[in-house]
């Protein structure tokens, strides 16, 4: 485990429910998010030391979309700023990086997503090789069904495998305020549903979704001055596997055993896991991968199967397992971040408790 | 804690032309990367993470695309970050990256920027993707007006950068534009785009990237190479448009160079700072820029480039690579200022040495000249001013 220089908190956090379609602009969706979690450390804007958001200008179809998020930041007078062209969890993980040098107290991060403007095949097509992939339409849909063929092929997971991820994550949903879906299902129904994209059902798809999400951390002395219940990052870490389907194992993933390897995953219990389960036999891939067992409890939030904000939804990932945290759902837990077909891109950060 | 001591140890950089055919996004990165290990005396094992910059996606059609970039970068395994903050991104990128190392987190980062803007159409993205859009020379065109008029500088300054800095690209290999006949006349006679800047008075179309290793304490005192170490850095960003902005001297840049020069224990910039690479996409930009980061006085930064003082050999130097004037592969441009300030202190620049250079500047600014990213190289550590 990598030794830190600096023990950071989350100090206050916020997300909006995961919409089917916000029916207005993105900076419209991550300033409520902003001015809550100032108002819940009642720090003035001009306080922060430092601000990192993460978006992606395809989602919103033009260039340049991330210019206009600082509207709901703040900019005037100016501010010390940056951006990430990926999830918001990797805004968060440059924030943590940034205040190991000591020399800052705070940071305010936010990541934020509108999908339902576009064509999610289409757009996120172009995110695989574009010489080779992109051409054919291997979009990120796609490859999951690879994927999930080959959990079956391997013999490591069955149809009936997922329908159980899907039914367990839509009802752990019910108790989720932000979720835009959630339920009961039967495992027997859903397997009575038509093939999406063989062998993925539409529910093992995620929804189409919007939503932002913003937190504010800060280094040890400063975190308990601004909350009595701050929830400590232990350690967060990222890593990446080949972009090309036929150099990897997909029905594993190299990246986050490293990841849970220097992030310490097992050196304190793992209460809870909140995975970015985009497609459900990702979850049987992470589960392995991190070791996980019957203790930990996975996705009590629902996951991303039942509300699936891009750019925000890794974020929330983090943010849902704060929130369990600090309800005393568990003490220790671990938060996982994904970006790329086929969970090719993975971060980690483990969360603890104040005690 | 205090951030961990940080410094360049090797520098790469690709051929940059209009087009680059005979490679892919891959292989382009790919060159840079190789030349920077090299430069560093290192290989891809040597490297703990990544850190990938380039302007809007959108520029080239690929979405995120450190997702497809990562086999050729060496990356498996390893942590890839990706910053965006516009056209300040190549200087951004290289900042999160010294982050990375301050932190203490990583020991050597590689950091890599690029733009394969022929693979796309970079005026229409630069419009915010809007066909028939004003481009970049369209928005900072009325700010140039407006900047003459404040400072009564003379028209024939804005042709006297757009030489200059052509001139010091003819011993810059690696510069896209090489105009060995450029002269005032020419400048001046070439079609006007947007008033007042004339065709030559603007940065080309490039493909290219730039990469940087840059390591800790302890691995560039092994290393044997000449470092140049990161003693400064600073990002400011504001609103691109309210009632009363400054768009000439835009107050984020005031600040991010206070920062700056605050951070380092700089008090005297133009006496301290031996010469900047500053981010000049066209011609008039060079004299804002004195003015805006606080190396001449308001309304005096024209008289410096009057007076030669910018030249290769002046007192002040600007832009001794060429600048963006000669070579845009916009995302890289910021990180190709970066890379050849720490070039100056390392000794390492060839025909555009500055003598004795020992505290250079490298700059980026983006947007609506509303992002600044600046960072500060020395020859040595713990200079004293």
């Amino acid at each position: 485990m990598v030794s830190l220089a600096e023990d950071v908190a989350i100090v206050a956090f916020e997300q909006t429910p995961s919409h089917a379609h916000f029916n207005d602009s993105e900076p419209a969706m991550i300033m409520p998010c902003v001015n809550s979690v100032i108002e819940q450390v009642g720090m003035d804007r001009h306080d922060i030391d430092f601000t990192i958001a993460g978006s992606c200008d395809y989602l919103s179809g033009m260039p340049f979309a991330f210019v206009m998020n600082i509207d709901a930041v703040g900019a005037w007078p100016p501010v010390y700023e940056s951006h990430v062209e990926m999830d918001g969890a990797w805004a968060l993980f440059e924030g943590f990086v940034r205040l190991q040098s000591g020399d800052i107290d705070t940071v305010l991060v936010s990541g934020s997503g509108k999908c339902s403007p576009g064509s999610y095949r289409e757009g996120f097509s172009l995110q695989t090789d574009p010489y080779v992939h992109a051409p054919i339409g291997l979009d990120p849909r796609t490859q999951a069904g690879f994927q999930a063929q080959a959990l079956i092929a391997a013999g490591k997971a069955t149809e009936r495998d997922f329908a159980e991820v899907v039914a367990r994550s839509h009802a752990n949903a019910k108790d989720n305020p932000y979720a835009q879906l959630s339920g009961d299902l039967s495992v027997e129904e859903l397997l009575a549903e038509p093939y999406l994209q063989q062998p993925l059902r539409r529910l093992d798809c995620p929804p189409t979704s919007d939503g932002a999400a913003a937190m504010i951390i800060a280094r040890a002395d400063k975190a308990r001055e601004l909350c009595d219940n701050p929830v400590w990052i232990r350690a967060i870490d990222h890593r990446i596997d080949s972009h090309h389907p036929t150099l990897r194992d997909l029905t594993d993933s190299p990246s986050v055993r490293i990841a849970a390897d220097r992030v310490g995953l097992h050196d304190g219990p793992v209460d809870i896991a909140e995975l970015t389960v985009t497609y459900s036999p990702e979850e049987i891939i992470l589960r392995d991968a991190l070791g996980l067992n019957g203790e930990t409890t996975v996705n009590p939030s629902g996951g991303p199967l039942t509300g699936s904000p891009f750019m925000a939804v890794c974020l929330t990932r983090v943010i849902e397992l704060a929130r369990a945290i600090r309800n005393g759902d568990g003490g220790r837990g671990v938060a996982h971040a994904s970006s790329g077909p086929a969970l090719q891109q993975n971060l980690l950060c483990v969360l603890e408790g104040d005690s | 804690m205090a951030p961990r001591p940080c410094a360049v140890l090797g520098v790469g950089q690709t051929k940059y032309k209009r087009r680059r055919d005979d490679v892919t996004l891959d292989g382009l990165v790919r060159e840079a990367a190789l030349r920077a290990l090299e430069d560093a005396g290192a290989t891809f094992d040597d490297i703990d993470a990544i850190v990938i910059g380039k302007a809007p996606d959108a520029l080239e059609g690929v979405m995120m695309p450190l997702l497809s970039l990562c086999d050729a970068l060496g990356a498996i395994g390893k942590p890839i970050h990706r910053v965006h903050t516009a056209g300040s991104v190549g200087a951004s990128t290289a900042i999160s990256a010294v982050n990375l190392v301050e932190s203490g987190m990583y020991d050597t980062v590689l950091t890599i920027a690029y733009e394969k803007q022929s693979e796309g159409n970079a005026t229409w993205a630069l419009s915010g993707g809007k066909s028939g859009g004003q481009g970049a020379g369209g928005t900072f065109a009325p700010w140039i007006r407006n900047y003459i008029a404040r400072s009564q500088a003379p028209e024939h300054i804005g042709w006297m950068v757009a030489v200059k800095d052509r001139l010091n690209a003819l011993k810059n290999p690696y510069a896209h534009l090489h105009l060995p006949d450029i002269s005032i006349e020419k400048v001046r006679e070439s079609p006007m785009l947007w008033d007042p800047l004339h065709f030559l008075e603007s940065c080309p179309s490039s493909d290219g990237a730039a990469a940087v290793v840059l390591g800790n304490d302890d691995i560039a005192k092994k290393s044997g190479r000449p470092p140049a170490w990161v003693i400064s850095h600073a990002k400011r960003t504001e609103f691109g448009q309210f009632p009363g902005r400054d768009t000439v001297r835009p107050q984020a840049g005031v600040e991010c160079s206070e920062a700056l020069y605050r951070k380092a224990g700089i008090t005297n910039p133009r006496e301290q700072i031996d010469c900047a690479e500053l981010y000049v996409p066209f011609s008039w930009y060079e004299p804002m820029w004195l003015e805006g980061h606080l190396i001449a006085e308001e309304g005096e930064g024209w008289k410096m480039t009057d007076a030669g003082d910018t030249e290769l050999g002046g007192s002040f130097p600007v832009n001794m690579s060429g600048g963006v004037l000669s070579s845009n592969p916009i995302g890289a441009s910021g990180m190709i200022r970066c890379l050849e300030a720490a070039n100056q202190v390392r000794g390492t620049a060839g025909e555009y040495q500055v003598p004795g250079a020992k505290i250079s500047i490298g700059h980026a600014y983006g947007g609506a000249a509303q992002y600044y990213a600046m960072w500060m190289v020395s020859s040595e550590l713990n200079p004293v001013f």
